[in-house]
């Protein structure tokens, strides 16, 4: 049978031959991941299974970033909680304070993620590893604290959608762009149960870095992965970071249940309205909305590709009066390459405030919540109703110069109008 | 596995942020996150469920995050089962592994309105409208799910393997 990549990759991990959409497999997987909302719910049920030892100490990744700095005393005992577990499972890939960053980007910074590798993590944005081509996927507490303890879990085999996306990316349309006009098209639950597979000549001119913003946002069409080929610019990624890996594609004549073919050419930068990551329109559209508050960073847009498209908006110009502009590089990695590169300086001379390597605002946890009433533009992933602080709050999402320009304008704009 | 109780309504793509808010994740205990269930859409919306009561959901019902603390709080809420038109794979997955039942009915969720009397009879896959008469019929559930029901949750699943 001619497999596609979600198809392949599982069954690169599994005993049994995998011949159709649905069939249930159960698959060894490379590597087990946790944060500090979700480890001690992990902990609790792997206690609870009677688990002595986690199935390989190498392939558990503890990673503390949501409420971190610990923003309060019972999230600082949540922490406690999963740092005790570590030192006494002896967990390689423990991460909290300096060496620790938003978990998605930090994990395949460290080269912990890679083509052809099966993921599970009990974060939803787990899929952000497809970028790299890994089936990499988010479940839950209970199920991840199974996967700790027998190395294994089951998966049901996705039927897969593939997107094409074919032309030449206009200036100032990006990764961010393209996955809104994708969750646009097929709507919050298009891709429920379902894998996405990106591909064509837009998707290979992209990073990687721009592939896992794409693969980030999977989740928000309800995929289960969102997976890429693993290609040169792939290898090339993964082979900095200490890794081996062989390149990875889709066969020839696999079976889609659906295609989707988009032409980038003449796209314009796009934004998600309020209260939903569908709810999408073209920058030019609302215009002129205004805000309390913008936020750059995280898993989806936080990476030295965003803090460079932003500061390209932000040198020499100011933040608008009344506007908190809060960056977050999302890794000590990318922190200290902004800093290298005066990127750092460009955003304090531009009136943001930049802030650690932490999950933070983004799912209204600390560091930027919204009071009532208040606005936000966001480079994350969801806009849902209180998502950043008061149910009475909206949020925008958009790409990292769209976020900028409006930073500066005060109002939602577009990078080529300052 | 039959229950009977008032039915909660709530509409489509009702996310995990409006099941229970970031901020209430700083703990894991089940009665405190229970009085926190749907502090997202309203405060104070858990204040009308009775124990057994059932939540009923429009469209994809549990999206956006991995959260396991969401199937907890509606259990913590008194609330043993949710009948929608479809739900979330993450939190599908998370529904059982703790031992909430999901049943998943397509557009046949629009003949329950909030307030009905609903009868579940999980074992023969038959939802009964107390109040209009109305029956649903439910497809069977997969048969890992039952697998995992019939152990009692993954926890009991593990435990078993590991022993």
């Amino acid at each position: 049978m001619a497999h596609t990549l979600a198809q392949k990759i599982l069954q690169a991990h599994t005993d049994e031959a995998i011949m159709a959409a649905g069939q249930i497999v159960r698959c060894r997987v490379s590597l087990a991941l946790a944060n500090d909302i979700t480890a001690p719910l992990a902990i609790k049920s792997f206690r609870a299974m009677g688990a002595k030892k986690v199935f390989d100490r190498d392939k558990v990744a503890l990673v503390m970033d949501h409420f971190t700095p610990q923003k309060d005393i019972d999230s600082a005992q949540q922490v406690k909680l999963t740092r005790e577990f570590a030192r006494e499972m002896g967990v390689t890939h423990y991460y909290e304070g300096g060496d620790c960053g938003v978990e998605h980007a930090l994990l395949p910074e460290l080269g912990l993620v890679g083509p052809g590798d099966v993921v599970v993590g009990a974060d939803s944005h787990t899929c952000t590893y497809g970028g790299l081509g890994a089936f990499a996927t988010g479940l839950g507490s209970t199920d991840v604290a199974g996967a700790m303890a027998l190395g294994e879990t089951w998966f049901k085999v996705p039927p897969t959608i593939r997107a094409t996306f074919t032309g030449t990316l206009p200036r100032w349309v990006g990764a961010k762009d393209l996955i809104l006009r994708l969750i646009g098209e097929i709507g919050v639950d298009g891709a429920l149960y379902r894998a996405l597979e990106f591909d064509g000549a837009a998707i290979e001119a992209l990073s990687v870095e721009g592939r896992m913003t794409i693969a980030n946002m999977a989740i928000e069409a309800g995929g289960k992965v969102g997976l890429f080929a693993a290609d040169e610019k792939t290898l090339a990624y993964t082979a900095a970071r200490g890794r081996k890996d062989a390149p990875l594609s889709a066969d020839p004549g696999a079976t889609y249940e659906r295609e989707l073919t988009f032409d980038v050419s003449g796209m314009d930068p796009v934004v998600a309205c309020p209260h939903l990551p569908e709810n999408v329109k073209p920058v030019g559209e609302v215009r002129g909305v205004t805000l309390d508050q913008v936020v750059i960073g995280s898993c989806t847009n936080g990476r030295i590709s965003d803090m460079r498209e932003a500061a390209e908006v932000l040198k020499g110009r100011k933040v608008a009066k009344g506007v908190r502009c809060i960056v977050l590089p999302a890794t000590p990695g990318v922190w200290k390459e902004a800093l290298k590169e005066g990127l750092i300086e460009t955003f304090m001379e531009s009136g943001c405030i930049v802030g650690p390597a932490t999950c933070g605002p983004c799912l209204g946890g600390h560091m930027g919540i919204l009071a009532d009433g208040e606005r936000a533009i966001a480079t994350t992933n969801r806009n849902f109703r209180g998502r950043m602080g008061s149910l009475e709050s909206e949020v925008y999402l958009a790409s990292p110069a769209v976020a900028a320009a409006s930073a500066v304008a005060g109002v939602i704009a577009h990078p080529g109008s300052l | 596995m039959s229950y009977t109780g008032t039915a909660h309504k709530v509409g489509e793509h009702i996310d995990t942020d409006a099941i229970i808010p970031a901020r209430f994740l700083v703990t894991t205990d089940t009665r405190k996150l229970g009085e926190n269930c749907m502090a997202g859409l309203e405060e104070g919306w858990v204040k009308r469920v009775k124990p057994g009561d059932v939540m009923v959901a429009g469209r994809n019902f549990g999206c956006g995050s991995s959260r396991e603390h969401a199937p907890i709080a509606i259990l913590g809420a008194g609330m043993p089962v949710v009948i929608a038109h479809s739900f979330a794979r993450i939190f599908y997955r998370n529904s059982f592994n703790m031992g909430l039942l999901l049943l998943e009915v397509g557009d046949e969720v629009d003949k329950i309105a909030d307030g009905d009397t609903v009868e579940v009879d999980a074992a023969k896959g038959l939802i009964t409208n107390r109040t209009t008469g109305a029956t649903i019929t439910c497809p069977p559930l997969p048969a890992s799910m039952r697998e995992l029901l019939d152990k009692g949750g993954l926890v009991p699943y593990v435990r078993e393997k590991l022993a």
